[in-house]
């Protein structure tokens, strides 16, 4: 394997936007998953079908709105000039913005699924145990719904890590600042440089195999245990 | 002091309204058939239904008083109301152990003071070894006693309990009714108590509910409500009636124990009774027949002399339930109409009720 420190940054930036991307995540799954779960709302089957969106949209959709929004004459474009923060089109936190927005319904689905799967009887023990709700939810809920999150984190920061489209469109490939290893890649292969791409494309193959491993591993110890 | 419960709940197959006062100490068991409301009713006193409309007040305590005019109220969330809730089935938190479990309760209730309450919870439902146990270490009865002793360490004013033996089999249940007896005479907090089974109304209960279809239909001292005219019909082949009385004398050859209630004696099987014990009895309406004279040349051990009290037609048009007063004690007698007709009875007339079976239950 010859990688470069062109390589190395690559590396090191996708793994900053994961990691970033998966924390925001949680905190905005987390909420929208809770509703989800147990809402009886005309409003749940439109937010599900919003939430679950980049499941089947191009890449390049997504990415290609998210660009218009986020340009100067965009909504986001403009709110973000407004606050003084200049636009996020090609920058690192455009990228976040993008894949939060892209790996979404990876995060959501897993927290739905445990939260369902727990039922309202554990939280109706807490209150008649004089928890309040909030005091619930952090004490029994997230504890009893933890393979939830651990599957939400783990698809999150794979699936991140895995983005192409989303991100050559928003991001425009800038070495050191917007330039990922699938980015990466692609340039490498456009230059020919074979052995390169192989270096770089055997890691994110090592990687996603162990992430699935993982993720098998861990919902067969859920099940054993449970 | 009592329990005032007026509440009024729509549901998608009829309405739940009721408006009950109850007394403020022993079992209040709310009984009826499956899916009559009884459960819903249980979960408006805990705060669980939210559409729930009325007035909650445990003694002094107002929990809930809804303004009929849309006004503002009172409406304390479930974690403000001191109430102790054991569910249907096996509710412990699954990510705690025993300990965890009753610590949880007990962290957050408005006194925490004493490791005495908890102690005390412990040793009542005999759950000391299992405190370092999961909830999948544990049996179904263990489970409920666990659920039970974590109510209790809240310190309740009201103690809820949901078809608490209803997961359990027969075997199960046998093991956990004795520590249900054990709360409601050694704790000094009111039970309500929802069952669709006979036998637990007979063994726990002080006042009886009956509900049907969302509303109440009758409600008192459990011994009253059970020979009241209606029940029996309602209840089948579980019509019975339930008698207090003192052990008078026992029969060591014969393994009998005489009871004397207001009204008569009766004998029973001698299961270790001693002389002076106040115990409960069951007598099912289908166990007395009806003579007119005292019978002899029978094997039947027990003769009552009562007053034939009220005679009402039963579910099959062959049969009638009588309605006997002895003294102040009441009997069931399901008979057949045709016996009726034969011996001439009618309301106000002396007879002897014959029991060919007593269980005691308690």
């Amino acid at each position: 394997m010859n990688l470069n420190a062109e390589d190395f940054q690559a590396i090191a930036l996708t793994l900053q936007l994961a990691s970033v991307t998966t924390v925001l995540l949680l905190l905005l799954a987390t909420p929208v998953a809770w509703w989800l779960a147990h809402t009886c709302s005309n409003w749940r089957a439109p937010v599900a079908s919003l939430v679950a969106l980049p499941l089947v949209l191009p890449p390049t959709v997504l990415g290609f709105y998210l660009l218009v929004a986020l340009g100067p004459n965009g909504p986001i474009g403009q709110f973000t000039q407004w606050a003084g923060w200049g636009t996020l089109a090609f920058s690192f936190w455009g990228l976040v913005l993008g894949s939060v927005v892209y790996s979404l319904p990876f995060a959501v689905q897993p927290l739905v699924h445990a939260f369902e799967a727990m039922g309202p009887r554990p939280m109706e023990v807490a209150v008649t145990l004089r928890a309040s709700k909030w005091d619930a939810f952090f004490t029994v809920a997230v504890p009893l719904a933890k393979p939830g999150f651990v599957m939400a984190a783990m698809l999150s920061f794979a699936h991140t890590v895995g983005e192409f489209g989303v991100v050559l469109m928003i991001g425009g490939n800038i070495p050191d600042k917007t330039r990922v290893v699938s980015t990466q890649i692609y340039g490498h292969v456009e230059a020919m440089e074979y052995s390169q791409a192989h270096g770089l494309a055997g890691v994110m193959l090592v990687f996603s195999f162990v992430v699935l491993l993982g993720l098998s591993w861990f919902s067969r110890r859920q099940k054993v245990s449970a | 002091m009592n329990l005032h419960l007026q509440l009024d709940m729509a549901r998608t197959d009829f309405d739940v309204s009721v408006d009950v006062q109850l007394p403020a100490h022993g079992i209040s068991v709310i009984y009826g058939p499956s899916g009559c409301g009884k459960t819903t009713l249980l979960r408006c006193v805990a705060g669980l239904e939210p559409s729930a409309r009325g007035r909650v007040q445990v003694g002094h305590e107002v929990w809930q008083d809804d303004d009929p005019n849309g006004g503002k109220g009172v409406r304390l969330p479930t974690h403000q109301r001191a109430v102790g809730y054991v569910f249907q089935e096996a509710s412990l938190l699954a990510h705690l152990d025993v300990a965890g479990n009753l610590a949880y309760g007990l962290q957050r209730s408005r006194n925490h003071v004493s490791d005495t309450v908890l102690q005390q919870a412990i040793e009542l439902l005999g759950i000391g070894h299992l405190l370092k146990r999961r909830s999948h270490e544990l049996s179904g009865g263990e489970r409920q006693r666990v659920a039970i002793a974590r109510a209790l360490v809240t310190q309740p004013r009201l103690l809820l309990l949901d078809e608490p033996l209803a997961a359990l089999d027969h075997a199960r249940r046998q093991e956990v009714l004795p520590w249900l007896e054990k709360l409601r005479d050694d704790l000094n907090i009111p039970m309500l108590y929802v069952t669709h089974a006979v036998d637990e109304v007979a063994r726990l209960a002080d006042t009886l509910v009956v509900m049907n279809a969302g509303r109440i239909q009758a409600n008192g001292p459990v011994s009253e409500v059970l020979t009241q005219a209606e029940l029996p019909v309602m209840l089948g082949e579980d019509a019975g009636a339930l008698l207090t009385g003192i052990v008078l004398h026992i029969d060591a050859q014969w393994h009998l124990a005489q009871v004397g209630f207001a009204g008569g004696a009766l004998w029973v099987r001698d299961s270790g009774l001693h002389v002076g014990q106040t115990v409960r009895l069951r007598v099912l309406a289908r166990d007395v027949s009806v003579t007119l004279h005292e019978a002899t040349h029978t094997s039947i051990q027990n003769h009552v002399p009562c007053v034939v009290d009220a005679i009402t037609p039963d579910a099959h048009p062959s049969q009638t339930v009588l309605r006997l007063r002895c003294g102040d004690t009441v009997l069931l007698a399901r008979v057949t109409a045709r016996g009726v007709h034969e011996l001439g009875l009618h309301v106000g007339m002396p007879a002897w009720a014959q029991v060919k079976s007593v269980a005691l239950v308690k």
